[in-house]
């Protein structure tokens, strides 16, 4: 996940400053707000140019001139706008309202096709992170040398460029199409981002439990055992559980647009050869009921892995 | 269990030496049971959509090597450069716009749904409603929904990329508006800002940095998904993949995903250079 920001400017100082008025700011500035910068007639000048909200204003506007700029030459296609809004809503309608068959599956394909994807999910889960535990291992600069580590975060960075579907679009014509291809394939991505999680959280280990462990003549492996999985055993799990969530929706994408099987087949059938959007709706509610039962049960887990720590 | 717990009570009555050897006898059987447990999941997920270690063991190998062979691009399908660079052009622009326009709309459902600053009432748990709704159907079903009444365009890969990140950045944005702005909020509303006035002066100044960090990860994200919805809708990238992948052209179809490699690289190095000027 992207880093947790630190927050900017103490605000709060300056709107303490603020609260007590211009004329008294300036004395303020001298002892609550040090560092606080006057304007000409001694108010403190709230909007400081400094390097970081220059960068970040620049950010704002090339990402609103790129957004204006893709809108403007967006293809939007033969539909008519209007038209077009109201029919997509009153599709949404029908899909969230009627949910239901009508012949082309039963509801135990439909069931049964949901639990494929959610075992193709667990198995990519489980595998991605037996594999990822040891390349995590040796991509953590605490535990293993700085080449081989750079040279595994740059393998796993190419593997997280590519989209998913891709790898295993690829791998169905290279092993053949099957369980073993849509598995390979996913796996690519949820090695790379295990391999990411597990690093970065091993590399926050107390590096002086690690001197400690091999003053006292640790192999390598007994550190890694004793020192490292031990405490980071929690962060592991929730990291994994939190993956499990992420491969089960990639495992739907795939089924539906590889052809692996799955829910997801069901899906891309329902929706792009027999148009039929009542299916499409009750196939959505499973996929979210899944989601949603695995989303608690990550909050759950994590929940309690942090109070019992 | 039961020989966990009597292994454990044996230990407490011997010698500190016997009280070691039941710790470790306990671990041991711990790990046996976890490793069995580990294995005994696999099996049964393996079985159930016939799935088969040995056959991927053998196949990968094999596989890797064929693909890197068949894959590899050539000076002839260098030629069609001229077809992959618009197209990835288009799948960028449609990622950067669905970001944008997702995590404004996100923004605005966020304070509003917050429970520090939000408006109150069933607002938070209607956000958290909403946010989940869109952010689970999968993004395969809202594209047909969407191709059904906006046939095959760009705008409907945008507004499917759109429907998906508006769900994700909900979440991510509840979480940092509740998390920032607590005490400015406070100090604002004691000296009589209006609500307005608290979103502009406290709650934007303090969440953007994190609003922006998000919005670029969902950048990279939305670029890798373009593909997958670029496959439905006949646009893009995904669309430029699918049609030399399927008429077999697999060199051009290296080269393609050589091309997405290098363009998400480079997104997220760049997006790594400006959360750091940033902060």
């Amino acid at each position: 996940m992207s880093g947790r920001g630190l927050n900017r400017t103490p605000a709060s100082v300056q709107a303490v400053c603020q609260e007590a008025g211009p004329a008294a700011a300036a004395a303020a500035a001298e002892g609550a707000c040090p560092g606080a910068r006057l304007g000409r007639s001694g108010s403190v000048k709230v909007h400081v140019a400094s390097r970081e909200n220059v960068a970040l204003m620049a950010v704002v506007a090339l990402l609103a001139a790129v957004t204006a700029f893709a809108l403007a030459t967006m293809d939007f296609g033969k539909a008519t706008f209007p038209a077009a809004c109201i029919e997509a809503l009153e599709d949404f309608a029908a899909m969230m309202l009627t949910p239901g068959l009508s012949g082309h599956f039963t509801l135990v394909d439909v069931v049964e096709g949901l639990f494929v994807s959610l075992a193709l999910a667990l198995l990519t889960t489980l595998i991605g992170a037996v594999i990822a535990f040891v390349l995590g291992l040796l991509a953590s600069s605490n535990l293993s040398s700085r080449a081989v580590s750079n040279v595994i975060k740059a393998l796993m960075s190419v593997a997280r460029a590519v989209p998913t579907i891709l790898w295993v679009l690829v791998f169905s014509v290279a092993i053949g199409l099957g369980p073993e291809a849509a598995v390979t394939g996913l796996l690519f991505h949820s090695v790379a981002y295990l391999v990411k999680a597990y690093s970065e959280s091993f590399e926050e280990v107390d590096p002086g439990v690690l001197e400690a462990l091999r003053a006292a003549g640790a192999s390598w492996w007994q550190v890694v055992m004793r020192g490292v999985v031990p405490e980071k055993a929690s962060e592991m799990l929730s990291w994994t559980f939190l993956r499990l969530e992420i491969n089960f929706v990639n495992a739907v994408a795939v089924g539906a647009v590889a052809g692996a099987g799955g829910i997801g087949y069901q899906l891309f059938l329902a929706g792009g050869f027999y148009y039929d959007i009542h299916e499409v709706g009750l196939i959505s509610y499973l996929c979210l009921a899944v989601a949603v039962v695995l989303e608690v049960a990550a909050t759950r887990l994590r929940a309690r892995l942090t109070t019992t720590r | 269990m039961a020989a966990l717990v009597s292994a454990a009570g044996a230990g407490a009555k011997g010698s500190a030496e016997a009280q070691a050897a039941a710790f470790f006898r306990k671990r041991l059987l711990f790990l046996a049971a976890a490793v069995a447990a580990f294995l005994a999941l696999n099996a049964v997920c393996a079985a159930y959509v016939d799935y088969s270690f040995i056959d991927t063991l053998v196949q990968v190998p094999a596989g890797v090597a064929w693909l890197i062979v068949e894959f590899a691009p050539s000076a002839a399908s260098l030629e069609k450069l001229g077809v992959i660079l618009p197209a990835l052009g288009s799948t960028m622009l449609v990622s950067v716009a669905a970001s944008c326009v997702a995590a404004v709309l996100a923004f605005a459902l966020a304070v509003m749904g917050s429970r520090s600053v939000g408006l109150g009432g069933p607002l938070p748990l209607l956000a958290r409603g909403i946010a989940s709704l869109f952010r689970n159907i999968p993004v395969v079903a809202w594209t047909f929904v969407l191709l059904f009444s906006f046939k095959q365009s760009e705008f409907t890969g945008f507004l499917a990329l759109l429907f998906t990140s508006f769900g994700y950045l909900v979440r991510c944005f509840l979480e940092t508006v509740d998390e920032a702005a607590s005490g400015p909020v406070e100090a604002l509303r004691a000296v009589g800002a209006s609500y307005p006035q608290i979103i502009a002066q406290a709650v934007i100044p303090l969440t953007i940095t994190q609003v922006i960090s998000w919005v670029l990860y969902m950048i990279e994200t939305n670029i890798r998904d373009a593909t997958l919805v670029g496959i439905l809708t006949g646009t893009g990238i995904g669309f430029v993949f699918d049609v030399y992948y399927k008429s077999f052209r697999y060199d051009v179809a290296g080269l393609v995903i050589l091309t997405v490699i290098i363009v998400v690289i480079a997104c997220e190095m760049t997006s790594n250079f400006v959360r750091r000027r940033m902060l």
